[in-house]
Formats: structure tokens, C-alpha cells, sequence
């Protein structure tokens, strides 16, 4: 077994941001915004670093798609304890329409050619709350997968994973190399301690490009428009639980 | 890594800053957390603990700490320029390694001992005294407005050895806390900073070891003031973050209130409020900055330092002045965080050098480039 993790990270529009729809409603703005690591990236690198620390696995290679900009969304990750990176160079109208599809073909060229034993995703991107990169990565390689971690535990050659489900938490053992995407709970990431951040800058950032890992950029979606959610309406008070039932019938929501 | 500071102001302290001001708690738990990324010991080489970067990464991380919350920025202020860094300026390498490294954490922190009830501003005339006796020093004397002193694990303090050199008599020295014949005054209760803990150290034949002495025999009002020419960049920086963090909840207070039809934020009368609070804060950054930059290239920054806290307290309290006004009865009320920053503003005109005396130390090198 390798020993080796890769780990996506995205560079997404900051939690804390307030979000403003283009004029043209093509998209959202982001010139100008502020962009962070996507929170489930943070865990999943946090888990991935927990893990060669605890000497389970030998390195974490932390890998982003995107403009140039996604290289500082790398050196958090290398300053958060990730050994070298792996920039995906995809900007202009290729990353305007990147998606999980793109993204996963090029985590599956990567991860075979880096020989990794295990890829560990964020669960979903807060910008487009996709929640499908981590399973069609594992399609694509025909590798198990263990989504909505919320505890991860190595034995050897074998993943333990705790998952989130629906009615609880459903506990699955599956074989590496393996895809296991974060959940909230997995983790709490660490802040990067001065001293590492200042090491970061030493670590290596390897650049590639999609063509060179034979992968299409081409989407089969095409964003017709982007409209903000319809402003909150004010509600009605009504006097009795009958009223209300009576409302709740009239206006067809029942 | 100012980002990482942010980030950390922003979700740990920044919530907690209005609770730990009004219980007055000191918040532990947090400077072990800075401790553990090195925000505790900046330029202390990692060798020896620390994060081995330099005063403009200080200043950086001062400012967005204090915005988060000034009681904690003080907190990491006193102990990285008020007590590792005498003693890593003039302490020999096994004075570093027993009273450097344990305070790198977090888990202890240390203080700075000059100022006495007879005297502040005039520290030449310390009347702290320090004899020998035999293989010991033997200290009496009280030391006033002690920031970190319930909290703290060690302590710089200034003594004279012989009064009649008089400024020249002064050495300094360390002491561990606790340490039998030192004891601490009552906590003040004071307008603002208050999870820090401030209060008078009180020796009455306190006895050290002869190699407690930091630096040479006399050689203690030179220590004291080379001293605070960098502390004073470190609270020029706690005072930038007091200023940001009242001129962003007045901008964000002007967005959303409305009045007389529209938001305040239209109004000429709050705009060139917020815009003379903008340029008091960048050019009292500006300062900062070039005060660190000089001390980082080892040049001559005593005139700038003092410029930078000169400037930057004043743009605390006058960004926190008006941030109350735009705020109006909002920023009378503890609803807000504008009359926390008023009142945490006030003292950084005042400790490390009041304003006064930060003007006769820049008319002092005036003088000097105009050999006057």
C-alpha cells in the first residue's frame, strides 16, 4: 500500500459572505469577494493529516481545480500539515463550467497516477451543495466508498467508516483504495500554527493540466439563469387551530 | 497567517469578547489555543518555542486579535514585548531556555513590572530596591497597574540598586510567580480590558537567585526603554484592531439603519465620519507597519514607534467615539459592541507610554535630526 492520500480541496466564496446575483443573472459576483477553503475540505484535510499523524497513512498530497488563485487554497492545506500539492490548472470559461463530472474524471486520472490508497473528499461545496464528486470519483475508479463520514478508522488495508444516514449512523468496513468524503462531524480542523504556515512556503505545488491527465473539460450542463431565492413574504396571524387548518386547505398547502 | 489570526478573532474571540468584559474572566482557554500556534512568542526563534517570524508578523497578528477581542490582544501583547522580549534581548542563552520556552505555550504567561504608585511616567525614579545578600538579591518595593499579574507565571521588574546613580542605579531582574515575598494587590476594576487582570506586585523581602539579574548591573532604564519602543508597536497594534473593529460595526450599523427614508450610510453627515475614520486608522496602520519594518531591517525605530502608538490610540478612541455616535442609543447599550470599544480604547492612550510622553519622545529625535 502506498501510504499516499490525496485530498480536493476547493476554493469556494467565503461562508460568511453575503451572496450577490450578476445583473445579467448569468451567475454570481466574484470579483472582488472573498474566497476561503470550502469548510468540508478543511475537514477532510484535518482527517487526512490526523491520519499520518497517527502514522496510518505516509502523505497527503492536497489537490485543487481551478485558477491561479486556487494555489493559496493549497497552501492552507500544506500549512495545515499536507505534505505537497497538485494544482489543476482550469480558469476562464473551462472553470466557469467545471463540476463534479470534470472534477472527478481528473481526481481518478490523478489518483491512478499517483498511485494513491485512499481520496478524501469534502462531503459537498457550499456554492453548488453538489454532493457528487466523492461518488462518482469512486464509480469512475471502481473503488468502495464511505460518504458522510462522521468517524473514520483504519486497519490495515481496511477502512471503518461511520456514516450519517437519514434514520442514524450506519457503520460500513470497506477495502482501500477507497474514496471517503467528510462530514460536519468527522473533525474539528485545526488553525494553522504560525511556525507551519512559514514551512508551507518551502512545500512543493506541482502544476498540471487537464489535457495532460487526458481529461475533457467539456460540461453536459449548461446554466440557463441564476435568480436570487424570492424575497421572504410576510406571514398571517390566525386566532384558532381551526383557522389555521382552514388557511393551510385554502391556500393548497395541505 | 494574518488570514489564520482573522479567522481565529472572527470564530473564537470575537463571539466570547462581550461575555469575558463583563464577567472580567481571563480567557485561558483561548491564549492556550493562540500558545499552540505560536501566537504567544512570534519572533522567538523555534528553537527555543517559538514561531521565528518578525515584528511586522507581530503587528499583523496584534491587530487582528484585538479586533476579535483588546483584552486578549493585551494578554499577547505583555507577554511577547513586555516579558519574553527583554529577555530575549538581554537574557543569556539559559535564561532564554528556563524563562522563554515555558511561556511559548500558552500555558504561562509573564508580565512587566515598572511603573510604581509614586511613579509612570518618571520610571527613573523607581523606588523599588534590590540589595545583596550573600548569594541572593533581596527586593521590596511595589509595582502598580501590573497587567497579567493574577495570571501570570513570571515577571520582569525594574529595582534600583543604588539610589544615589539614580536612573542609572535601576537593574532588572526576573522572578517566578508565585514566589514566597511576592504578593499581588486586588484586582482593579477597571473601564475596560477587563479580561485581563491588572493589579500592583508587592515584594517585601523577596529573595532571588543572583542570576535572576536580567542584563547587566545598572544597565535596567536602558532595558525598560528599548523595551517599550517595541511594546509600542505591539499596542499601536491592539489599538488598530480597537479602531477597525468600531469603524466596521459603525459601517455595518450605517448600512441597516434607516432614517428619513433611506439608510444613515447615505447621509454626508455619517460618511465623512466614516471616511475620517478610515484615514485615522490606515495612516496610524501605515505607521505601525514602518515602525515593525524598521525594527525587522535592525535600523534605528524609536521615532516611529512612537509615532505609531501616538497615532493609532488616538484613532482608537476617536473611531470608537464616533462609532458610539453613528450607533446612537444603540451604541449606548451593551446590545452592541461599540460601548465595549470605548471603553477598551481609553487605556491605550495611557499604558506603555501616554500620549505625552510618546510627544517628547518624537520632539526628543526631532531634535536630534535637527541638531537642535
Amino acid at each position: 500500500m502506498s501510504g499516499r492520500v490525496l485530498v480536493g480541496v476547493k476554493r469556494v466564496i467565503d461562508y460568511a459572505v453575503k451572496i450577490r446575483v450578476k445583473p445579467d443573472n448569468s451567475g454570481v459576483v466574484t470579483d472582488g469577494v472573498k474566497h476561503s477553503m470550502n469548510p468540508f475540505c478543511e475537514i477532510a484535510v484535518e482527517e487526512a493529516v490526523k491520519l499520518k499523524e497517527k502514522k496510518l497513512i505516509k502523505e497527503v498530497v492536497a489537490v485543487s481545480c481551478g485558477p491561479q488563485q486556487s494555489q493559496e487554497t493549497i497552501r492552507t492545506a500544506l500549512a495545515m500539515g499536507a505534505d505537497r500539492g497538485i494544482h489543476v490548472e482550469v480558469s476562464g470559461k473551462d472553470y466557469e463550467t467545471l463540476g463534479p463530472l470534470q472534477v472527478s474524471k481528473i481526481l481518478a486520472a490523478l489518483a491512478k497516477k499517483e498511485d494513491a490508497q485512499l481520496i478524501i473528499l469534502g462531503k459537498q461545496a457550499i456554492d453548488d451543495d453538489c454532493n457528487q464528486t466523492g461518488q462518482m470519483t469512486a464509480a469512475l475508479l471502481d473503488w468502495p466508498q464511505g460518504t458522510f463520514a462522521s468517524e473514520v478508522s483504519m486497519d490495515g488495508a481496511q477502512v471503518k467508516v461511520v456514516r450519517e444516514i437519514d434514520g442514524g449512523l450506519e457503520t460500513i468496513k470497506i477495502n482501500t483504495p477507497a474514496v471517503l468524503t467528510a462530514d460536519l462531524r468527522l473533525n474539528t480542523p485545526r488553525y494553522a500554527t504560525l511556525p507551519n504556515i512559514m514551512k508551507a512556503k518551502k512545500k512543493k505545488i506541482a502544476n498540471v493540466k487537464p489535457a495532460d491527465l487526458g481529461v475533457d473539460l467539456t460540461s453536459r450542463l449548461e446554466v440557463l439563469r441564476v435568480d436570487e431565492p424570492p424575497q421572504r413574504q410576510a406571514g398571517m396571524k390566525v386566532e384558532t387551530v381551526e383557522d389555521l387548518v382552514e388557511k393551510l386547505r385554502d391556500t393548497g398547502m395541505v | 497567517m494574518r488570514q489564520t489570526c482573522r479567522d481565529y478573532a472572527d470564530r473564537e474571540l470575537a463571539p466570547i469578547a462581550g461575555k469575558l468584559d463583563k464577567e472580567h474572566v481571563y480567557p485561558a482557554k483561548q491564549i492556550k489555543e493562540l500558545g499552540a500556534m505560536g501566537v504567544m512568542a512570534i519572533e522567538v526563534p523555534e528553537e527555543l518555542g517559538g514561531a521565528g517570524m518578525d515584528y511586522l508578523a507581530y503587528s499583523l497578528a496584534m491587530e487582528e486579535i484585538s479586533r476579535g477581542c483588546a483584552s486578549t490582544g493585551v494578554v499577547v501583547s505583555v507577554n511577547n514585548s513586555l516579558y519574553i522580549g527583554p529577555v530575549l534581548k538581554f537574557g543569556s542563552e539559559e535564561q532564554k531556555k528556563e524563562w522563554i520556552t515555558p511561556f511559548t505555550t500558552g500555558e504561562k504567561v509573564g508580565c512587566f513590572a515598572l511603573s510604581e504608585p509614586g511613579n509612570g511616567s518618571d520610571a527613573g525614579a523607581a523606588s523599588t530596591t534590590a540589595r545583596q545578600e550573600g548569594e541572593e538579591w533581596v527586593l521590596n518595593g511595589t509595582k502598580a497597574w501590573i497587567t497579567n499579574s493574577w495570571d501570570a507565571s513570571a515577571t520582569v521588574v525594574f529595582a534600583t540598586t543604588d539610589k544615589k546613580l539614580k536612573h542609572k542605579g535601576i537593574s532588572a531582574f526576573l522572578i517566578p510567580m508565585p514566589h514566597p515575598g511576592l504578593s499581588l494587590g486586588k484586582k482593579e476594576d477597571k473601564l475596560g480590558i477587563k479580561a485581563s487582570s491588572t493589579a500592583n506586585i508587592i515584594l517585601e523581602d523577596c529573595r532571588i537567585p543572583l542570576n535572576n539579574m536580567l542584563g547587566p548591573r545598572g544597565a535596567g532604564f536602558k532595558i525598560a526603554m528599548q523595551t517599550l519602543d517595541s511594546g509600542r508597536i505591539g499596542i499601536a497594534a491592539q489599538a488598530l484592531g480597537i479602531a477597525q473593529a468600531s469603524l466596521d460595526c459603525a459601517a455595518d450599523y450605517a448600512h441597516k439603519r434607516t432614517a428619513f427614508g433611506a439608510p444613515i450610510g447615505k447621509l454626508q453627515a455619517i460618511q465623512f465620519k466614516l471616511a475620517d475614520m478610515a484615514v485615522a486608522i490606515e495612516s496610524a496602520r501605515l505607521l505601525t507597519w514602518k515602525a515593525a519594518l524598521l525594527r525587522d531591517a535592525k535600523k534605528p525605530f524609536t521615532k516611529e514607534a512612537a509615532m505609531a502608538k501616538l497615532s493609532a490610540s488616538e484613532a482608537a478612541t476617536f473611531c470608537s467615539h464616533q462609532a458610539i455616535q453613528i450607533l446612537g442609543g444603540m451604541g449606548y447599550v451593551a446590545d452592541m459592541p461599540a460601548e465595549r470599544h470605548y471603553r477598551d480604547a481609553r487605556i491605550t492612550e495611557i499604558y506603555e507610554g501616554t500620549s505625552e510622553i510618546q510627544r517628547l519622545v518624537i520632539a526628543g529625535q526631532i531634535m536630534k535630526e535637527y541638531r537642535l
